[in-house]
């Protein structure tokens, strides 16, 4: 098993001494946080000078990714696997240490690239969608604020690190989704989002403290001692945990825990789409490309440990965890979004649900599987939501697409940049890089030795995808307008944006055909050959042609139900009007939310109450009764000092007084006083003499 | 005993109780006098004649006239108002009543042992003058030392005060 | 009784009457009246064993009451000398007024 361990993705041809670039990594998360830091200190809000600020801050982060992510093809190309990492402790105590640290690898340094330039691109967006706002600055700083964290959750080397920067994010992420907090919807969600992944941290941390315990450290690389290498997980595989697991397996699924609270998979799957209240940028940004995918990224980072342990079938419980749930997760989400009438609604269920498809594409195909569609996804996903937000502001901040229609005349840049994306998550054949991606994973799912069942709610997925974004598109871009003022394109500061980002959604997929494996080749380190026929191999052949017909089905459908027809918002959907059962449990989302709240949050509140309760009868009055005795055993006290301390001190003084009056009488200044007594001392005298002298 | 000794002893008595009861200060003083007379007698009686005219001499002549002196420049001379006993005094009678009480009794008790010489010793002044300055030299001297002082003290301690005048 | 007890027991009355009166009078010169009757008490006391003593020729009892007497005449000049001084201050000579030195 430690053989295969040896053998499998990471193989030893390492370079660890720290380059130039990984030297200077540490600024990249460090200069949007100083710009959040500078933007926050300002005296009066400044629009020009914030975003400068932010935007110049997280260009310079996109040259240095740009230079480390060079640093490591330059390695690549040479055929060495770079792992660079400088580690330094932190906090002492007693003889051990906990210690942080960075890495570049090729893992980190892609992620890097396509944070920040997605991140750029939004910044700059974000320039025209939040012009007439007059939180603008409070917006950039916040905004800078979750780009440093979550450039530290890509680059940390150390649990511990990566767990700070987790929380930084999630912190940020209230922040951005309660921007607008005068609205109680917004303050509600935001509250919402940070409580559940709360849920999902609080594993997380178990399985940090677990890891740390076990093997004595939180650093990922270290020469051979970090936590996920040979020596630590060779320990973590030999201790048993409880319910027969190890604790390999055990961490693996208290991480993964942590995971599924930020990537919003079943059952805490519930904040994502009431993230939606937050400007639609910080949907982009966050709940698209980003924050969500931390979850997936953490998944990658820590592989080692989760694919530790290998069952009978070849793959280790862990992972078989993470696949089901995947599959669940994009099934459940899929369905729902069918449902659903708000723009930003649909595709947030969509990225519940592509999420899951990336977890499921780890636990089957590995972290190149489920990396490539984390990146593609990135790039669509935060194009669609650009658009659909340049749809909201180019209809007067309209969110419910049965008011919008026929927009591909009004708006034909957003259209056709908007209708690129689509095409990508659904994965259109060939030249779109949703395709690819989504095949990866298709494949591995097809090739998993567990079950076969995950390929089909997988593909059953995809069937879903392609026609709810079809019904949206018909909804918003096709038919006859249906809302009240005329819509129009939107300005070119938001528009340059969308047609980047579409730009690579096409080209991304060229990194990741089997042609030339370039994504998988550079993440595990070995030689990606250009090969053309590999495309034709007849079983890749077969999978290709039948994601094609799924997503051509899916559309085919989509347009059938939906296309050119634009019904009244007043009128039930189409498909309502033919299964209006299963329309009610799809829109309103299975009633999980509603569950959740007759459930925990009753008990949460019941057991507010009890907690009150205690605290202010039960402990209050136990305290209270503490200080009444204890004012009771002072007024005592006092009494007996009045009285007895006092009082006897007082009266014993009088009483010395008294009887020192009455014995200095003797001194009576009288010398004939004095003369009688002694005169009467020597009668007495003279008297005791002679009767003893008597014969 | 002779009936002579108990006529001189009464006087001697008598002028001793009249002394320390009269009101009358100067009555008392001459009262002293005449005890002191019959002590003077009774010191002759008993062949001590120095003692018996140096006690004339010194008592009478000197202490009586220096107690009357003393009675008239402290205005002793007018009878006093009220009482001239003091508040307690009758612890001192007490007190005088139980040391003759105590003496007498010493007195009889031990009287059977008491010398009894007949002859009558002969104590000339030459006599008296070879022991004062041969024998009893020194007691001698420190009674000059003493009567120096006593004088020089007397007179201080009674000289009136005058005012400092300059001049 | 012999002579000298009669004599003893004058002398004994004679010191008992000056006690008396140097323990009862008010005025501060009947004191020293009372002190010279005690002192004279006391001489013919000397005198009478003296005179009855087995060797009369020592003058014991004779220089002692000459002394007696010597220091006697001293010690009433000073002590009345400090009655007319008192009495200067305190324009009285009444003993019981005399308690400055009280405790």
């Amino acid at each position: 098993m430690i053989e295969q361990l040896a053998a499998a993705p990471y193989p030893q041809s390492l370079s660890c001494c720290a380059s130039y670039a990984t030297r200077i990594l540490w600024l990249v998360p460090v200069a949007p946080m100083f710009a959040a830091g500078v933007i926050a200190l300002l005296k009066q809000p400044k629009r020009k000078t914030s975003a400068t600020l932010a935007i110049g801050s997280l260009a310079f982060s996109l040259i240095v990714s740009i230079l480390a992510f060079s640093h490591v093809v330059a390695g690549w190309l040479s055929g060495t696997l770079v792992r660079e990492t400088v580690n330094f402790a932190w906090l002492h105590f007693g003889t051990t240490s906990v210690e942080l640290g960075w890495v570049l690898d090729p893992l980190a340094a892609v992620m890097l690239v396509m944070v920040t330039f997605v991140g750029l691109l939004i910044f700059i967006y974000s320039v025209g969608y939040m012009a007439h706002d007059e939180n603008y600055t409070r917006f950039f700083c916040f905004l800078s604020l979750f780009a440093g964290a979550m450039l530290g959750v890509v680059i940390a080397n150390s649990l511990l690190l990566l767990f700070m920067c987790w929380e930084l994010v999630g912190l940020t992420s209230y922040l951005l989704i309660g921007f607008w907090y005068q609205k109680p919807a917004a303050a509600a969600a935001a509250k919402k989002a940070f409580l559940t992944t709360r849920v999902g941290d609080v594993f997380f941390l178990l399985g940090i403290v677990w890891l740390f315990a076990q093997t004595g450290t939180l650093l990922f690389y270290n020469n051979g001692a970090g936590s996920i290498e040979h020596g630590a997980l060779a320990a973590l595989l030999a201790q048993p945990a409880a319910l027969g697991l190890t604790a390999a397996t055990a961490i693996g699924l208290l991480i993964f825990a942590g995971a599924a609270g930020k990537s919003g998979q079943f059952p805490l799957h519930v904040w994502l789409p009431d993230a939606m209240e937050g400007p639609t940028p910080v949907s982009a940004l966050i709940h698209a490309a980003t924050m969500v995918a931390a979850g997936v990224y953490l998944i990658a980072r820590v592989y080692p440990l989760m694919a530790a342990g290998s069952l009978t079938g070849g793959t280790s419980t862990a992972l078989i965890v993470i696949t089901w749930v995947g599959a669940f997760t994009a099934v459940f989400a899929a369905l729902i979004a069918v449902a659903q009438n708000d723009i930003k609604r649909i595709l947030a269920y969509s990225t519940v649900s592509q999420l899951g498809y990336m977890m499921a594409g780890l636990g089957m195909g590995g972290v190149a599987v489920g990396m490539f569609h984390l990146i593609t996804h990135a790039f669509f996903k935060a194009l669609l939501f650009m658009g659909a937000g340049s749809v909201i502001h180019g209809c007067h901040e309209e969110q419910d697409i049965r008011k919008m229609g026929g927009l591909k005349a009004d708006m034909p840049l957003t259209f056709i940049t908007y209708a690129t994306g689509m095409l990508a998550l659904c994965g259109f054949p060939l030249f779109f890089s949703g395709f690819w991606s989504k095949d990866g994973i298709l494949e591995a799912a097809h090739g998993w030795s567990i079950s076969h069942a995950p390929f089909y709610m997988l593909g059953f997925g995809a069937l879903l995808t392609a026609f709810y974004m079809t019904r949206q598109v018909s909804y918003v871009f096709l038919g006859v307008w249906r809302g009240h003022k005329a819509a129009h394109e939107s300005p070119a500061v938001m528009v340059l944006p969308l047609l980047i980002l579409a730009f690579f959604a096409v080209v991304l997929g060229v990194l990741g055909t089997p042609a030339w494996p370039w994504f998988h080749g550079f993440l595990e380190g070995h030689a990606a050959p250009f090969d053309l026929h590999a495309l034709f191999e007849p079983g890749l052949l077969l999978l290709m042609l039948t994601s094609s017909v799924i997503v051509l089905l899916g559309l085919g459908l989509g347009l059938r139900v939906y296309g050119g027809k634009s019904p009244k918002s007043t009128e039930p959907d189409t498909l309502e009007k033919a299964v209006p059962w299963l329309w009610a449990i799809l829109r309103d989302r299975f009633y999980i939310d509603e569950l959740y709240a007759a459930t925990i949050v009753a008990f949460y509140g019941w057991w507010g109450r009890v907690a009150d309760f205690i605290d202010r009868r039960i402990l209050g009055g136990a305290v209270n009764l503490v200080t009444g005795l204890t004012t009771l055993v002072a007024r005592f006290n006092r009494f007996l000092d009045a009285q007895f301390v006092n009082g006897g001190f007082d009266k014993t003084c009088e009483e010395l007084a008294t009887s020192g009056g009455l014995l200095a009488r003797v001194q009576s200044g009288r010398v004939q006083g004095y003369l009688r007594i002694l005169a009467l001392a020597v009668v007495a005298l003279a008297a005791i003499l002679v009767w003893s002298s008597r014969p | 005993m002779s009936f002579v000794f108990w006529i001189i002893a009464a006087i001697t008595l008598g002028g001793a109780l009249t002394a320390v009861v009269l009101k009358n200060t100067v009555h008392c003083a001459l009262a002293l006098t005449a005890a002191f007379l019959g002590l003077a007698l009774l010191f002759l009686g008993l062949d001590a004649q120095f003692a018996g005219f140096a006690e004339i001499l010194v008592y009478v002549g000197a202490v009586a006239i220096l107690v009357v002196f003393a009675i008239l420049l402290t205005r002793g001379s007018e009878t006093p108002k009220g009482s001239v006993y003091s508040r307690y005094s009758v612890v001192g009678l007490i007190a005088a009543a139980a040391v003759f009480a105590v003496l007498g009794w010493a007195v009889l008790q031990s009287a059977h042992s008491f010398p009894n010489e007949q002859a009558v010793p002969s104590a000339t002044a030459q006599q008296i003058g070879i022991a004062l300055v041969g024998r009893y030299v020194l007691p001698l001297e420190i009674l000059a030392l003493l009567l120096t002082i006593a004088t020089i003290g007397a007179v201080i301690v009674a000289l009136h005060e005058k005012e400092e005048t300059n001049g | 009784m012999t002579p000298l007890t009669a004599h003893l027991l004058v002398a004994a009355l004679l010191f008992a009457i000056g006690l008396a009166g140097a323990l009862t009078r008010r005025n501060a010169i009947l004191v020293l009246i009372g002190i010279e009757l005690m002192l004279n008490a006391a001489n013919l006391n000397f005198i009478a064993f003296w005179r009855y003593s087995p060797h009369p020729e020592a003058l014991t009892g004779m220089m002692f009451a000459i002394f007696s007497i010597a220091v006697a005449a001293a010690e009433a000049a000073v002590g009345l000398g400090l009655v007319i001084a008192i009495h200067r201050h305190l324009h009285s000579t009444d003993l019981d007024h005399m308690n400055r030195m009280k405790g």
